[in-house]
């Protein structure tokens, strides 16, 4: 299983964590490649139908990431995602998805540190629990 | 004038939409008038070889309720679907898994073991579970495959139109049967009923608080409820949000909340994620130890959101951890 490299897919804030990561390619910092960013405007956009979707494509993992509470340029489609998550999350691991698989954090423009860090842990931790196989979802 | 063809077929059904038949009342003389029912397995005895002999397309329309989860299932739909016009998938079952489909969170192997070995009334010292094929003095005896996961009828055969409910209201179905014997059915594919949620035509819409937010789930045994008041402004799981509209609002009318039976609405794959999202934007906590506390409080939350719809929904199943 070492081999195994996880498909991630992150949906990333226009405002602060699209641009978080955005510093961090110009700063000409190394995350792995493993996720494929999906710009949204606000992190309150994703809608658990996305995520859902995710998986039965082939995501081994989804993250996302929005601007810090108190942040959001629309005022509070962070608290909104961040009351979904929480929801969805239940969800998933009831379905046998582990708690690994779907993270939200905040990011924010200036954080490409931080965008890093989050990144290359998720996929270790993606990684670590192997490939998302459900049969029924093919 | 020759009459039109029709069978009525159940698969993994509790007979409820079958009931629902008869819950036509007089109405159904005038459905045994103006049709030739040709296969009921509820209540006729024809052979499932009586439909094998016929012409393909002969029947005119077959009503199908129930899920799929036999291969004696699927062999008999494929059967029906080769000698029909029209198939229209009868109730909830039929239509998105229903309740059977709740199974989907295990699979064949902990389930014969729950069922045969381990529930506290079963005496079985032996062990024994169901085999497809066993071997007796007289003979080689063949049972029906129990399958792992349990589909709607869309994920084995072509359908053409879906009754919702569990069961379907009288109405719908009179009106249904009333537009195939008038030609007058709306484009192949539809789900008949409007496309509205259940919300738009509540009777207890006008309660509803302008801005809604709850701090608190309750489950309906821990309240007493208000007759006349909005089930989520109550702090109770109405599936009302993110259901089809077109019930009658029975479940409503008897002082329960809606479980969401009708499925969702055109626009939505998803039923579950969809009520998932609408609840979640009326918790009233920004603090995350707060909203974790409320998410706790959900008994059985997949099973609840999921209720009718897990097969169809679009992780379908728990995943099998092997």
């Amino acid at each position: 299983m070492n081999n195994f490299e996880p498909r991630i897919v992150a949906f990333l804030c226009s405002w602060c964590s699209y641009a978080g990561a955005d510093k961090a390619g110009s700063s000409r910092k190394t995350y792995p490649q493993n996720i494929n960013i999906i710009r949204v405007m606000c992190s309150g956009r994703v809608d658990p139908q996305f995520v859902l979707e995710a998986f039965k494509e082939g995501a081994d993992g989804v993250l996302i990431l929005g601007c810090h509470p108190g942040d959001c340029h629309y005022k509070e489609g962070n608290y909104n995602i961040l009351r979904r998550y929480h929801f969805l999350k239940k969800v998933l691991m009831e379905l046998g998805i582990e708690e690994g698989r779907f993270k939200l954090d905040w990011v924010s423009s200036t954080e490409d540190d931080k965008f890093v860090t989050i990144v290359s842990e998720m996929v270790k931790n993606v990684k670590s629990l192997g490939p998302l196989r459900n049969e029924a979802l093919i | 004038m020759i009459k039109p063809k029709v069978a009525f077929c159940w698969e993994a059904s509790c007979g409820g939409c079958e009931e629902a038949v008869l819950d036509l009342n007089e109405d159904i003389l005038k459905v045994i008038e103006a049709v030739d029912i040709v296969f009921w397995p509820i209540a006729l005895d024809f052979k499932y070889a009586d439909i094998e002999n016929m012409n393909d397309n002969e029947i005119d329309v077959s009503f199908i309720s129930g899920a799929i989860r036999l291969n004696e299932q699927e062999e008999t739909v494929r059967l029906l679907r080769k000698k029909s016009k029209l198939i229209i998938a009868f109730g909830s079952c039929a239509h998105l898994g229903g309740i059977p489909a709740l199974a989907n969170f295990w699979d064949r192997e902990s389930i014969l073991k729950k069922v045969y070995r381990e529930a506290p009334s079963v005496i079985n010292p032996e062990g024994k579970e169901p085999q497809v094929k066993t071997k007796t003095a007289s003979g080689e005896l063949e049972l029906p495959e129990f399958y792992d996961t349990v589909k709607a009828l869309n994920q084995v055969i072509d359908v053409d139109y879906y009754l919702p409910g569990c069961p379907p209201s009288p109405d719908l179905i009179m009106q249904t049967i009333t537009a195939i014997l008038e030609n007058n059915l709306p484009p192949k594919g539809s789900v008949i009923g409007p496309a509205k949620t259940l919300c738009e035509n509540c009777s207890r819409k006008d309660s509803k608080p302008d801005i809604m937010t709850l701090k608190e789930i309750k489950r309906p045994h821990e309240v007493i409820i208000d007759p006349e008041k909005c089930f989520l402004a109550q702090g109770l799981i109405c599936l009302g949000p993110a259901t089809r509209s077109g019930c009658g609002e029975r479940c409503i009318k008897a002082n329960m909340p809606c479980r969401g039976c009708f499925g969702p609405t055109d626009n939505v794959i998803d039923q579950g994620s969809k009520f998932l999202s609408a609840l979640a934007s009326i918790v009233d906590f920004n603090d995350e130890e707060e909203i974790k506390k409320v998410v706790d409080s959900v008994a059985d939350m997949t099973g609840t959101f999921y209720r009718f719809t897990l097969a169809s929904s679009l992780i379908k199943r728990k995943r099998r951890l092997k």
